[in-house]
């Protein structure tokens, strides 16, 4: 296991004051008989974009869920060196945490607009973020969530998380089933994000993670087995190739 | 193994002799029965105690075992008690013919009940109502990936329930002498579901004692409000409480909350506790 | 033609009492994934609310005024009992939905042998104001005019409802609830305040259903709600639970196939038909039961 400290000093890029947002502390997740998480532990920096890496169904999606109460755990977690393991998620997500979930999970029946002032009941879709980073939302305001395709709906979600103060994002494999040039737009908003909101990037896209991505945090088998650069693990084929598989895209554009 | 099966068995023996034992015994117990243990009217309310006992383990087969929740059962009883009063009154049908009869009509009725129901479980199954019982009994994924035919064993499940539901219904006649409407209602099966639910969903002696307790309870907690315990209070809640069924009812919600596992559940945590120590 | 008319103005006056005491139970299954077999008492205790008010008002005001009064007492009832209900009972078994609706079961067992011990099992007399109890001739059709009624409160209700659902940010919440509880949640929102108000509301409306029943049928029991409840059940299911829209054109449907067969079959066929009716939608619609959220 790489030490996590001298990835944290790597990490420390400029503009980051080098602690830590988000730290989970022996993580340990058991969903009806079966021990998916086994005492994982790793900090997020309070800069950039840390991927958290592994194959499938190693737990990268528990691990996030874990994080705001959404699974069944034991472990410590901090937010800003306050501890939120105690407290139910609708506390922890408004103690600052935005959560964007895999596949998404607009709600369809709901327009554009109404799917962001359940966060932001005074302006919606008139927030002024969602006009600099999403301006075909803008232009769809009164849509409904469920006719639009994946690549809008993965905006909204996105744009939903943003509409608030955070200090840390968590999410969830944006670019799940979306063409290359979406993978693209998504890669922009997140980096455009990422300046000024520290990000826990779950991803299977490894030109994605080589492009935004400052650390990695690696699971396999219920643990953490790598922590460091995330330049360093994508330059190195054969550290990639034992810790994440064959399951990584390579292709995709980012 | 031999010895391990009549083990098992040997609890139900025990039962058996004793019930097959009370008709002879003449002593009283006063407050619990009325009247000699060996009189008319303690063996009418022990009958129909034990057949509803015998009805609420049919509904258990269905429920407690299966996790399919019906809220139907009362037509198999009803079927079975109405079935058979109208073969043995309106057609003169001999009590044997009578019994095969209603029991060969519920049998089909469960065919073809079960076959619809089945079709909508299904896809309940898979709604969020269906996940929640998912909770409570095997997952149906796991149980498909073990090879059980799932379609196969949930209809066998309704069939069987059914038809011994329809069997008590068949007894419940005889032992009242008629039919009683009140099987045919949607609250005789919500009854059957608090009974199953309060000795132990899933387990055998969990709905015979429920059962049993339920009726007895709903028959002999009116002699206690007239007994004179609940002067002191005030009329409204003599009146509340002189209704067994407020009481069962109370009793029910506080076993949902404290021992959602019945009062089976409970003895064998108790026993559990006890082997500890 | 006089039948049709008399067919569509009863059928729709019943499928009016159908939806007013749907209404509440959809949007609770929807959002919160309880079948609350309490609903039923909902009813019988706001049919009883109406029942004791009127009978508690001096004889001098008039029977139309005294339920309106009692029509108010009904809603507040309604409303109270849900919110305790909720709060003292639901709201504890979070997310343990089949505990939650059990203990629905041993509620609506417990309050309706509450009753029957307060006010005995036979049937009440209810007064109806004149107006109501009279009929009205149009297009050669004699109509009750209690039908009027229902019809108008049915549909002021089901406005009511479309517009909170729509216009206002509880109604959002609900909308978005019904479809995924969870990531509502996940969005910082508290979803146990919406579900206490869900209840009280859902409460208010059976209390309404409750009593408008009571003056229907002409008579209170504590056995009333729960052969409602039998037919609100079935209208949510064939409507499609969660969705008020649904749920409206459900009771409709229903009030309407019941009267048609009562009319030209005979008298009982009506039940029999909406059963077939539910067994038909459940077959060619399997979804019926998964409520909005696919």
């Amino acid at each position: 296991m790489t030490d996590m400290t001298t990835a944290l000093d790597r990490a420390a890029a400029p503009g980051g004051d080098g602690g830590s947002v988000l730290s989970v502390e022996d993580l340990h997740v058991r969903y009806g008989g079966s021990h998916v998480l086994q005492g994982v532990s790793f900090t997020v920096p309070a800069s950039g974009v840390t991927a958290l890496l592994g194959r499938n169904g190693v737990g990268k999606t528990t691990t996030l869920k874990a994080i705001i109460g959404l699974a069944p755990r034991t472990g410590r977690i901090l937010l800003q060196d306050k501890e939120i393991q105690d407290e139910p998620t609708t506390r922890i997500i408004r103690g600052g945490i935005g959560y964007v979930p895999e596949d998404r999970e607009v709600f369809g029946g709901l327009t554009v607009d109404e799917n962001l002032r359940l966060v932001d009941p005074d302006r919606g879709v008139e927030a002024p973020i969602v006009g600099r980073l999403f301006p075909d939302l803008v232009a769809r305001a009164k849509q409904r969530a469920g006719t639009l395709s994946g690549g809008q709906q993965q905006m909204v979600s996105l744009a939903r998380v943003l509409l608030k103060d955070t200090s840390v994002l968590l999410i969830d494999e944006p670019t799940k089933g979306l063409a290359p040039k979406l993978v693209t737009e998504v890669a922009d908003v997140l980096s455009e994000v990422a300046r000024t909101t520290p990000i826990l990037l779950v991803e299977q896209n490894l030109p994605l993670v080589r492009r935004i991505a400052d650390t990695v945090v690696v699971l396999d088998a219920g643990q953490v087995v790598h922590c460091g650069g995330a330049a360093e693990l994508v330059a190195d084929p054969e550290l990639t190739r034992e810790l994440l598989g064959v399951s990584m895209r390579r292709e995709g554009a980012a | 193994m031999r010895t391990a099966v009549s083990l098992k068995a040997l609890p139900a023996i025990i039962v058996l002799a004793v019930l097959a034992y009370l008709p002879y015994v003449p002593i009283e117990v006063p407050g619990l029965l009325p009247g000699r243990v060996n009189g008319p009217g303690s063996l009418q309310l022990l009958a129909t105690c034990l057949v509803i006992a015998g009805i609420a383990l049919s509904y258990d087969v269905i429920f407690g075992r299966t996790g399919l929740l019906s809220f139907g059962h009362a037509l198999f009883v009803a079927a079975g008690s109405y079935l058979l009063t109208i073969s043995l009154s309106n057609w003169a049908l001999p009590l044997p013919v009578a019994i095969l009869v209603s029991l060969g009509v519920t049998t089909l009725l469960a065919l073809v009940v079960g076959g619809i129901a089945f079709v909508v479980v299904t896809l309940l199954v898979r709604s969020r109502a269906g996940h929640a019982m998912a909770a409570v009994r095997e997952n149906e994924a796991r149980a498909a990936v073990l090879g059980f035919d799932t379609y196969r064993v949930k209809l066998l499940a309704i069939v069987v329930g059914a038809v011994l539901g329809g069997l008590g219904g068949i007894v419940h006649a005889l032992v009242l002498g008629g039919s009683n409407p009140h099987v045919t209602t949607t609250e005789f099966t919500l009854a059957l579901l608090i009974m199953v639910v309060l000795g132990g969903a899933g387990s055998m002696w969990g709905a015979l004692l429920g059962g049993f307790l339920y009726h007895y309870a709903d028959a002999r907690l009116v002699e206690l409000s007239g007994a004179g315990f609940l002067d002191a209070l005030p009329d409204v809640v003599q009146q509340v409480l002189s209704e067994p069924l407020f009481i069962l009812g109370l009793f029910f919600i506080i076993i949902v909350y404290f021992a959602p596992a019945g009062l089976t559940g409970l003895g064998g945590r108790l026993i559990r506790r006890g082997r500890a120590t | 033609m006089t039948d049709f008319v008399l067919i569509l103005v009863t059928g729709l006056g019943l499928g009016a009492l159908y939806f007013l005491a749907a209404s509440g139970l959809s949007i609770i299954y929807g959002l919160m994934g309880v079948l609350n077999f309490a609903h039923g008492a909902f009813m019988m205790a706001g049919s009883y609310a109406g029942f004791l008010t009127m009978g508690a008002l001096p004889a001098s005001l008039s029977v139309a005024a005294r339920l309106a009064m009692a029509v108010l007492v009904a809603l507040v009832v309604g409303a109270v009992i849900g919110f305790v209900v909720e709060v003292v009972l639901i709201r504890p078994l979070y997310r343990h939905h089949i505990q939650q609706v059990l203990v629905t079961v041993g509620l609506s067992l417990a309050s309706v042998a509450a009753a029957q011990g307060i006010w005995g099992a036979d049937p009440r007399t209810v007064e109806k104001p004149e107006w109501m109890a009279s009929t009205t001739m149009l297009l050669g059709a004699r109509l009750p005019n209690d039908r009027f009624l229902f019809i108008v409160v049915a549909l002021a209700v089901f406005l009511g409802l479309q517009a909170l659902l729509h216009y206002t940010r509880l109604g959002l919440i609900i909308r978005a609830g019904v479809e995924n509880r969870t990531m509502v949640e996940a969005l910082g929102i508290n979803v146990h305040r919406t579900f206490t108000i869900v209840f009280a509301l859902g409460g208010s409306a059976a209390a309404l259903a409750g009593l408008l029943y009571s003056q229907y049928a002409g008579t209170v029991s504590p056995a009333q709600g729960g052969s409602l409840l039998i037919y609100a059940f079935i209208v949510v299911v064939i409507g499609g639970m969660g969705s008020l829209v649904g749920t409206a054109v459900a009771a409709v449907a229903v009030g309407l196939v019941q009267q048609l067969a009562n009319f030209y079959a005979a008298s009982g066929v009506g039940d029999l038909s909406v059963v077939l009716l539910l067994a038909l939608v459940l077959l060619l619609r399997p979804t019926s039961m998964k409520g909005a959220h696919a």
